[in-house]
């Protein structure tokens, strides 16, 4: 393996001893498969993972790839010793088996580059449609940004399969960035992702996480910042069915001076056994002076026998910081709105359903792409059709 | 002809110390073409009466009726009331995030009429309503009472009443918290609402400023979880120049 002059810098950083994120290698040898006693296992039902956490294949083939590349970018699929120098582009060395498998043993590397001061208008699509539940597979996405260029990167993963992914997002100086990635699998599929960008200097980037489908879905966003003036913006919407495991983590990892960390994750749960995570780790290094970050997660409970784990963690070493800060809340239907709604005429069912698309509506504004905006009111209308409108006509809740 | 009729109506809320009795035979007839004043010191139970009417799940009724043109109003729901012809001016009217108004008066008109509103007239209606209360039309955008002020607040449930044209209207304590700019802006809305066919207004108030511009029919005033004593204006006048230590003093 190459060890590139980012991966050399990340390295030289102090070292911080904390279990949220233990110590990263990409010798496989070194991370042994997770019992689920772990810190950062130990919410993942690894029982339903496939051995995807453990060794599963990662060579299935489960997975047709089709491409939306506007002029302004290009794709390709590389291998060999063009794949193995793209692991680790970001700087970061895996901290978990199943990253440090993909980059190991993936043979391919989806390699997407917007040149330098390239603007795309057009989102950029790369759409992942599982084919099959019962085949395992790995895959390294690289999505490679130049300086002060901008482009919005729409990753979308349907259908069934089983896959463990590593996408590294690399954003140059200046550039302006967003990566959405919508995960709206098929009930059965599983998916373990590790989404890790390198924020340039004076650079701008916006990741949006958005799960509703598969049997557990578990994605890390991180950042780590290549110089001062990095901002990112890490947004997250779930919704979460009767029995299954949505688990959102993102890592801000504040490596240089005045940069900034906004984390928004919001979800909703419906239905037995619906289960959400999420895990906010900020760390604000010694060199991290004058950053700014705040992050928050909200939960919106609809029905019995769901669970919600919410845990902000906000580790700081330097004291010359602009602003930290996190809430995090998980609450039911609050009474006092359905009330004021339906004293409006509004029926019950109605009234929730105005409640829930009002929870999301300044989110789904901020990922600020139209074409994702009207798909996710329509996803959220169909989740809320499984529970909250299912007594309603159709012609009220159009 | 409308009328909402409350018999002998006894309301009690959950507390840590069990339930707790706070209206205690409450009786009122209020017809179309009538405004009822509703007078009382703070904590006399006059909100409770207002929620109990509306269907607040916070308040048990334990014994009464209250019936709108002989319809068993308490068998209904929150939003079978609102549809029946009930309106509630909240005395803190509800943030409700990410919901716009324009968005939220559109469902609530539909959901009272049984049909959407036509498109241009209902355009027309809501900007005409919201001028009318001094309220910039921009307010169309904004999320339903998040960051209005307590004069905004209380504007727009007038400006809903103006829209959704309810048989009877329960005010409760609208005039709280208004300048006199407001104060006027609100009773106009109030009073054209009035001029209506067929209204009857409930309007629940601390002080006797309001019916300085909204004439009552009756005043009650309202004490310990009762009416104490009912007449006409005059009532008011006396509550002006001598307070409520008079009632207050019976009721000890
Ligand atoms: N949830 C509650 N628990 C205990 N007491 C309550 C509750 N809600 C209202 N009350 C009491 O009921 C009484 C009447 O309240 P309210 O109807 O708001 O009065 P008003 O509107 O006349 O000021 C007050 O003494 C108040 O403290
Ligand atoms: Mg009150």
């Amino acid at each position: 393996m190459t060890i590139t002059d980012s991966v050399r810098s990340a390295l030289e950083l102090d070292k911080v001893e904390s279990h949220l994120h233990p110590h990263g290698s990409f010798d496989v040898a070194e991370h042994p498969v997770p019992t689920g006693r772990e810190e950062i296992w130990r919410f993942t039902p690894l029982k339903r993972l496939k051995e995807l956490h453990a060794d599963a294949p990662l060579d299935g083939r489960n997975v047709a790839l089709s491409t939306q590349v506007p002029e302004g970018a290009t794709f390709e699929i590389v291998t060999g010793a063009e794949a193995r120098e793209l692991r680790g582009v970001s700087g970061w060395l895996p901290n978990v088996r199943f990253a440090a498998r993909v980059m190991a043993e993936v043979p391919a590397t989806l390699l997407l580059d917007v040149p330098r001061e390239s603007e795309v208008t057009e989102p950029i699509v790369l759409d992942f449609d599982g084919t099959d539940p019962a085949v395992t597979s790995g895959g390294h996405v690289v999505l490679r940004f130049g300086a002060h260029s901008k482009a919005v990167v729409v990753l979308n993963h349907t259908g069934s399969a089983a896959v463990a992914a590593v996408c590294e997002v690399v954003v140059g100086d200046g550039a302006d960035v967003t990566v959405v990635s919508i995960q709206d699998w098929a009930d059965d599929a599983v998916h373990l992702s590790h989404q890790q960008a390198r924020v340039g200097r004076d650079a701008t980037y916006r990741h949006a996480a958005i799960s509703f489908g598969g049997d557990v879905v578990r994605m890390d966003s991180n950042v780590t910042y290549d110089g001062p003036g990095g901002s990112a913006e890490l947004l997250g919407l779930y919704f979460a069915d009767a029995g299954q495991h949505i688990e959102h983590r993102i890592f801000a990892d504040h490596t240089a001076p005045r940069t900034k960390s906004h984390a928004v994750y919001k979800g909703a749960l419906q239905g037995e056994k619906a289960h959400t995570v999420w895990v906010g780790n900020v760390l604000i290094r010694k060199v991290a002076e004058g950053i700014e970050t705040y992050e928050e997660n909200r939960n919106l409970v609809l029905t019995d026998g769901c669970q919600a784990d919410s845990i902000p963690n906000l580790e700081i070493e330097t004291g010359e910081i602009e602003g930290a800060g996190h809430a995090s809340a998980t609450a039911r239907f609050d009474d006092n709105q359905l009330f004021y709604l339906q004293s409006r005429g509004v029926s019950e069912a109605e009234a929730q359903r105005l409640v829930v698309h009002g929870f999301f509506n300044d989110l789904i504004r901020k990922v600020g792409v139209p074409s994702i905006e009207d798909r996710l009111l329509t996803t959220v209308e169909a989740e809320l059709a499984k529970n909250v409108l299912k007594e309603l006509p159709a012609e009220a809740g159009a | 002809m409308t009328t909402l009729e409350i018999n002998d109506l006894h309301v009690s809320v959950e507390t840590e110390d069990g339930p707790k009795e706070i209206l205690k035979g409450v009786t009122l007839t209020i017809k179309a073409g009538e405004t009822h004043a509703i007078m009382g010191p703070n904590g006399s139970g006059k909100s409770t009466l207002a929620y109990s009417i509306a269907g607040h799940p916070k308040y048990t009724v334990t014994s009464g009726s209250v019936t709108l043109d002989g319809e068993d109003v308490l068998e209904m729901s929150v939003d079978e009331r609102a549809r029946a012809g009930l309106f509630l001016a909240m005395q803190y009217p509800v943030e409700v995030p990410g919901v716009s108004v324009s968005n939220f008066l559109r469902t609530a008109k539909t959901a009272i009429d049984g049909q959407a509103p036509k498109l241009r007239t209902w355009v027309k209606d809501v900007n005409a309503a919201l001028e009318q209360l001094n309220l910039d039309p921009s307010f169309g955008t904004r999320s339903v009472n998040e960051g209005f002020s307590g004069g905004e607040k209380k504007r727009h449930e007038i400006a809903q009443l103006e829209l959704l044209d309810p048989k009877v209207a329960v005010l409760d304590e609208t005039d709280s918290g208004l300048d006199i700019d407001a104060l006027k802006v609100v009773s106009e809305g109030v009073n054209r609402f009035r001029g209506r066919e067929g209204k009857g207004v409930l309007l629940i108030t601390h002080y006797t400023r309001i019916l300085r511009y909204i004439e009552p029919t009756y005043v009650h005033v309202f004490v310990d979880g009762k009416v104490a004593e009912s007449g006409g204006p005059e009532l008011a006048e006396e509550l002006e120049a001598n307070g409520y230590d008079r009632f207050l003093k019976v009721n000890a």
